[in-house]
């Protein structure tokens, strides 16, 4: 045996980024407005990192997760996921991406026709041929790491939101997924709820070594788990890096973004006529309703 | 701009809008229509997923049928024996009641109700499934929704509508004999002698049986669009409830129509 170990070469397919986004424009069909969602974005998800997707509300965040699971496609650019296309898939190909992705919905999402540890063992039965005894070690052990092991058999209708998300995050990762995508873990959880949900994303990350996506607005919980922070606003990415660097930008929309200000580049109001035309300098009984 | 707010310019758009419209969901239902039968072969290799949804739609289904089939019935031994009297024929009944129930009312009405009773609540479960981003969850785990989740309600519902049309028809044979024979005195051995004698097994009841599979398909498949294709909102939900209803009733009535005309001279 030599004294120095022997470092292996670096795989470049172990390095590269499990998802790359190259100049992705992205709209919503006419009928919605036509409104430009994403603009030309570039960025790149490392392995084996907990990513923050962070910005105001409509700011495409929630797209994001959408077209990485190829359920938008791109008007233009590519959205690359472990290197490949994911707007070129065939529906073959696209359901074997899938099954290396876990992705947790803003309200759980879970079957409600079924009950828990059946919502759990549903990826299992539809994608393995499974025996019985193994499914449910498989899901009692996931269903263990929410620690949710005792709610087995209760129907959603009877779990907690916080709870429900934690059975749907035992769901996304019961087929040890390489990529967990979260949209909105921390919405409307109560504080408690809260820290476990995001000790749980990073202890999962770190023990399980697979990527995480959270896309959130909560600026405390996410800044203390995530790796990198990319916050998207007005079609673009306006500040990316470390949760310090991030906080410590002198961008003014992201400055006003993570100190929680109502002035600044994002406006309060709504665009419309301003104030005085609607509330004052008009002779009585002129204008009125419409 | 085309200005005012009734101009030719804009009316001939609006029309043309609403046409492309219902070309692009008349297209899209038939692609649906095509991906449904393209999965059934896996469906109804989970028989499982089948069984259960022949449950959920036949069984719950069951009590509105017997009970609205034993009142047709009723209905017709009193109305049959007013209009059959008259000729000195009452001993026909059982014939005119078991053909009227066998050849028409039986898959007619029984459709009519299965798209109330069980065509509402395919739409309104898939509407609020879509509503719930479960369909989403499913497609997210690499599950075809049109797969896991329709074709087996689909078949269910395609099995479920001619058992139904026959227990509709068999229970208003007896409420027929209830009346004609029981309260108002017509012949027993006459009214079931008849009715055998005249009801041809291919010609009535296989006709019978082809109409309510064909009403299966079209209740089971316009509940199952409008649930899949409905604005996943409340309102969204219960328009697309509300449309299963007035559009599956009238596809019946218009299916009934020409099927009873190619029907009329075998």
């Amino acid at each position: 045996m030599p004294d120095t170990p022997v470092v292996p070469p670096a795989n470049p397919a172990l390095t590269a980024p499990l998802v790359e986004f190259r100049d992705v424009t992205f709209s919503y069909p006419a009928s919605a407005g036509d409104r430009i969602i994403l603009r030309k974005v570039n960025f790149s998800v490392p392995r084996g990192k907990v990513t923050a997707l962070m910005g105001a509300s409509g700011g495409g965040k929630t797209t994001v997760l959408r077209l990485i699971g190829g359920q938008q496609k791109a008007n233009s650019g590519q959205v690359l996921f472990d290197g490949k296309n994911v707007a070129q898939m065939t529906q073959a190909g696209l359901y074997a991406a899938r099954r290396r992705m876990g992705m947790l919905f803003q309200f759980g999402a879970l079957f409600t026709d079924l009950s828990v540890f059946d919502n759990v063992a549903f990826p299992l039965r539809e994608h393995t041929q499974l025996d019985d005894a193994l499914v449910r070690d498989i899901v009692l052990m996931k269903l263990n790491a929410v620690g949710l092991r005792g709610a087995r058999d209760l129907m959603p209708s009877e779990v907690s939101g916080g709870m429900a998300r934690r059975v749907a995050l035992a769901r996304a990762m019961v087929l040890d997924p390489e990529l967990i995508m979260y949209d909105e873990p921390f919405a409307g959880l109560d504080p408690i709820s809260l820290g476990t949900a995001a000790q749980l994303i990073r202890q999962l990350n770190d023990t399980l070594g697979i990527t995480s996506i959270v896309v959130s607005h909560d600026l405390e919980e996410t800044f203390r788990i995530a790796d990198q922070v990319i916050i998207l606003a007005n079609g673009g990415i306006a500040a990316q890096g470390t949760p310090d660097e991030v906080r410590h930008s002198t961008d003014p929309l992201v400055h006003q973004f993570v100190n929680a200000l109502s002035e600044g580049p994002v406006k309060f109001h709504y665009p419309g006529p301003n104030v005085a035309d609607d509330f004052g300098n008009q002779a009585p009984g002129r204008g009125g309703r419409s | 701009m085309s200005g005012h707010r009734y101009s030719p310019a804009r009316l001939l758009s609006g029309l043309g809008f609403a046409v492309r419209s219902q070309l692009d969901a008349l297209g899209y239902a038939t692609r649906l229509f095509g991906r449904l039968l393209a999965m059934s072969g896996p469906a109804l290799g989970r028989f499982g997923l089948v069984r259960d949804q022949i449950f959920f739609l036949g069984n719950y289904s069951l009590a509105i049928i017997s009970v609205s089939g034993l009142f047709v019935g009723f209905v017709l031994g009193l109305q049959g024996y007013y209009t059959l009297q008259r000729y000195g024929s009452s001993e026909a009944l059982g014939l005119l009641v078991a053909l009227s129930l066998v050849r028409e009312l039986g898959p007619v009405v029984t459709a009519l109700l299965f798209a109330g009773r069980a065509g509402t609540a395919l739409t309104a479960e898939i509407g609020l499934m879509k509503a719930g981003e479960q369909l989403s969850a499913m497609e997210m785990m690499a599950v075809d929704p049109v797969k896991r989740v329709l074709a087996p309600r689909f078949w269910g519902g395609i099995i479920a509508m001619p058992l139904l049309a026959a227990v509709f028809s068999a229970v208003g044979i007896i409420g027929g004999w209830v009346v004609g024979v029981v309260m108002i005195g017509v012949d027993a051995g006459s009214f079931w002698s008849q009715m055998q004698s005249g009801v041809d097994v291919w010609r009535d009841v296989g006709n019978g049986i082809v109409k309510s599979f064909v009403f299966g398909v079209t209740v089971t498949f316009v509940a199952l669009y409008q649930g899949f294709e409905a604005q996943p909102t409340p309102e969204g939900v219960s328009r697309a409830t509300t449309r299963t209803v007035v559009v599956a009733s009238l596809a019946v009535l218009g299916l009934d129509f020409l099927l009873t005309t190619l029907m009329f001279s075998v």
